[in-house]
């Protein structure tokens, strides 16, 4: 019954949505107010509907109801309360519904933020909200209804992947799908800017927050991912340039142009139809995003729907929201003018530099992403591309990326100097070139990369130092900054800390593999390790050996103890590898059991890897994310444009 | 000055791109790697096609033959098979959890000298009913093929007249 109202709402929203997508539109060209109020009333009441459809299917969830397909699919009776619940969007159906309630929830704060601009814009915006939401709505109903019933229902569900049942995963599609739809509002904007033929300063001033928020939730959502992926597959590895990854990666840094282009439109009033440009770009990205994971037409660790229906349904609404807009943009963008002007030599042209950067970047992950595709496409074969492509075509591209991130605040917006510029930068040019001879002399292997990373981030990191204490008067004054100051270069930070953990982590790494009995020693990088002995025991729905090692650090610092787990779950007939990990310090000491060796059970196989500075990695991306969030408290992200710093 | 000023601006794009997009062919060149079956690894070797050439980079995929998984150490022997050819396989290191006998792989690796494919990397999916796509693929072009010969041959004996 309950699964029925949720069926019923999810259909009544897709009656209101498309009067969403309808009457304020019209209301706005033909200046009724009423038509246009319709819009806000109808995005409340969206959220309401898709709000019953989401509780609905978190109900059945949660009470196993496995008359209902989707339950009985992708449920069990054996999980956790708490991962049954998380459950409801581990699966295609389910997702898709938390993307829908995600999109209406941005609608209705749209529609709240929006007060304060003129109606018709607001009517317009809220407008191609509906529009976006009635073709998910419609995808939803015609081709992955959650709520189709099961006659006769089993008696258990289908649905206990014993590696799915875990908090960072349950947390990261809702967190990346904040990301996705979020990116909905700028491209809401973009078009009905374009419908008006006008956009300013406050234009960018009201989207920012929007933005950053939306930017702040996927670097969450992907750091997440990345970080699961790390302790739980058990590879040792945390981004693998699987199309999935690529998928959040490419929004990720269209989103990142994006947000560096409004800022700039919000202070300069310039690089307009550029921005316009970003909005549509971003959003019709987040959208490929979706069709990737949810089409099933790659090869990838998510690639659960292969109902080919569905990947027609997002191509069709691929191509009709981004070409529309396209279409759009192209007949409009001729009508927005009124772009300051800038010199060569400017903030402007550094972050007009850095958007192209991103830009090429996104352009070739999504070559990367793609090209299997179209080769599958065009019968010519299955191929895929892997690591190596990646850092080919994404390294070189690091270091004058870098070199503008950290020269940036250095040159001052419009027209610049240049010998002011040198003069200020020739410090912490220093500073970075006697740091990395150090380092590349001393401390670290002879690896290209490596030297390239450190050279990146430790120019990124000094020159925003030397930023700080010339802005807080030598650190004393901190009071005098905006937050979205501090929110920037918390992100840059972080930023650089990415490259670096990523680097030594993966230059520097130490990997052991072999076979291993109780009393058994080995050391590794810096560490005695020794196979202490195991235990068997049971867990919540699983059997369980722990294997405990003794682990000796060399350089006489504490004693500690790892233990690596190999779970038997007897109802889903699956073994799965828990690695163990110690945080020492920012290094990360991590060990996997594999397969008892075949001639006893005593003897194991036994992969021993030590990241150095992988933290800075994980800490770094957590920066990124926070620092998105820090930027939302400033004063002026809520105030329409008055006094620019 | 403003309509210069936007000529560069797309000069400068256009050359960036152009780098983008070189630099990625260039890349794509040396770094795709093709995914065959052990059929089709068997019909290329026949001919010698440079394609599985010892110490080429490929993927190779099939279902793990029942009872050929055989550890010593940390090393382990298999053979791949789609149906219509095998191929022996070798990969040090830890399996998988979802690795099995019976169940779906995708190795990536090269041939040695011998023609056993030495396995870099298995991949294992996290799902239990997933199968890749391509051994997917390649199983049912097997299969095809061997349901084809077979209604040929019981065609071929219609013809004779020899039906019992």
């Amino acid at each position: 019954m309950i699964a029925e109202l949720g069926h019923f709402a999810l259909t009544l929203a897709l009656v209101l949505s498309l009067v969403q997508a309808v009457v304020p539109l019209l209301g706005a060209q033909r200046g009724r107010a009423a038509w246009m109020q319709v819009g806000r009333q109808a995005a409340w009441s969206l959220l309401g509907l898709c709000t019953i459809a989401l509780l609905a299917l978190i109900h059945a969830y949660a009470l196993s109801d496995f008359s209902v397909r989707n339950v009985a699919e992708n449920s069990h009776t054996m999980k956790p309360l708490l991962y049954k619940i998380t459950g409801t969007w581990g699966n295609h159906e389910g997702s898709m519904l938390l993307w829908i309630w995600m999109l209406g929830l941005w609608g209705v704060l749209v529609a709240q933020a929006t007060k304060l601009l003129p109606a018709a814009f607001q009517a317009r915006v809220i407008a191609v909200q509906g529009m976006i939401a009635a073709g998910f709505l419609m995808f939803l109903l015609f081709t992955s209804n959650p709520f189709l019933r099961l006659d006769p229902a089993p008696a258990e569900g289908l649905g206990l992947n014993p590696v799915l049942q875990d908090l960072a995963l349950a947390l990261h599609p809702p967190l990346l799908y904040m990301g996705y739809v979020g990116f909905s509002v700028a491209f809401c904007f973009a078009i009905a800017a374009l419908l008006e033929k006008k956009i300013d300063r406050r234009w960018a001033t009201i989207l920012r927050p929007w933005v950053l928020a939306a930017w702040a939730f996927l670097t969450g959502g992907i750091a997440l991912g990345s970080i699961w992926a790390y302790y739980e597959l058990g590879w040792g590895g945390f981004w693998f340039w699987d199309p999935v990854e690529n998928a959040a990666l490419m929004p990720w840094l269209a989103g990142t142009a994006l947000l560096h282009s409004v800022a700039v439109l919000e202070k300069r009033d310039t690089l307009k139809n550029w921005t316009i440009f970003l909005a549509i770009l971003t959003f019709s990205l987040s959208l490929l995003g979706t069709f990737l994971v949810r089409s099933g037409v790659l090869t990838s660790v998510h690639a659960f729907a292969v109902d080919p229906a569905r990947g027609v349904f997002i191509l069709v609404l691929l191509a009709l929201a981004t070409g529309g807009a396209l279409f759009l943009y192209a007949l409009r963008a001729p009508y927005i003018r009124g772009a300051k002007p800038f010199t060569p030599f400017s903030r402007e042209t550094v972050l007009l530099l850095n958007n192209i950067f991103l830009f090429s970047a996104m352009a070739t992950v999504f070559m990367g992403t793609l090209y299997p595709l179209f080769m599958s496409a065009l019968q010519l074969g299955a191929v895929s591309v892997g690591t190596p492509y990646y850092m080919a075509t994404l390294a070189p591209m690091l270091a004058p990326f870098a070199l503008l991130m950290g020269a940036a605040p250095a040159i001052v917006w419009r027209a610049g100097n240049p010998h002011v510029t040198m003069r200020r930068l020739m410090l912490p040019a220093l500073v970075t070139l006697a740091l990395c001879l150090f380092l590349v002399l001393f401390a670290v292997p002879q690896k290209p990369l490596l030297w390239l990373a450190l050279f990146a981030g430790g120019w990124i990191l000094v020159t925003l130092g030397q930023d700080l204490a010339r802005k807080t008067g030598g650190f004393k004054s901190f009071r005098y900054l905006p937050l979205s100051y501090y929110g920037m270069q918390l992100a840059h930070a972080g930023f650089a800390l990415v490259i670096v953990g990523a680097a030594t982590a993966t230059q520097m790494t130490t990997e052991k593999i072999l076979v291993m009995q109780t009393g058994d020693r080995i050391s590794v990088a810096g560490y005695d390790i020794r196979l202490d002995g195991q235990h068997t025991g049971t867990g919540w729905n699983y059997n369980v050996d722990r294997v405990a090692f003794d682990i000796m650090p060399q350089d006489g610092g504490r004693a500690f103890r790892m233990m690596p787990e190999k779970r038997w779950y007897p109802v889903a007939a699956r073994m799965t590898s828990e690695a163990a990990l110690h945080l020492a310090g920012l290094d990360i000491l991590y060990i996997v059991l594999g397969d008892n060796d075949g001639n006893s059970r005593n003897r194991w196989v036994v992969r021993i890897y030590h990241h150095p500075l992988i933290g800075f990695l994980f800490l770094g991306a957590g920066m990124i994310a926070l620092g998105g969030l820090v930027s939302l408290g400033t004063r002026r992200a809520r105030k329409p444009a008055e006094g620019v710093v | 000055m403003k309509k210069k000023q936007r000529l560069y601006f797309i000069l400068f794009v256009l050359a960036s791109l152009g780098c983008a997009v070189g630099l990625s062919l260039y890349a794509l060149r040396d770094n795709l790697s093709f995914f065959y079956s052990p059929k089709e690894v068997a019909a290329y070797l026949a001919v010698e096609d440079p394609r599985v050439a010892a110490g080429r980079r490929f993927r190779l995929g099939g279902l793990v033959k029942t009872g050929t998984v055989e550890k010593t150490g940390e090393t382990v022997r298999f053979t791949v098979t789609d149906g219509a050819a095998e191929r022996q396989v070798q990969y040090r290191g830890i399996v998988p959890d979802l690795f099995r006998e019976g169940q779906g792989v995708v190795a990536m690796g090269r041939l040695n000298e011998a023609g056993v494919f030495v396995a870099e990397e298995l991949l294992a999916k996290h799902d239990e009913n997933y199968m890749p796509p391509e051994v997917a693929k390649a199983l049912q072009q097997a299969h095809e093929e061997g349901v084809k010969s077979m209604q040929a041959y019981e065609a071929a004996a219609d013809a004779k007249g020899d039906a019992p």
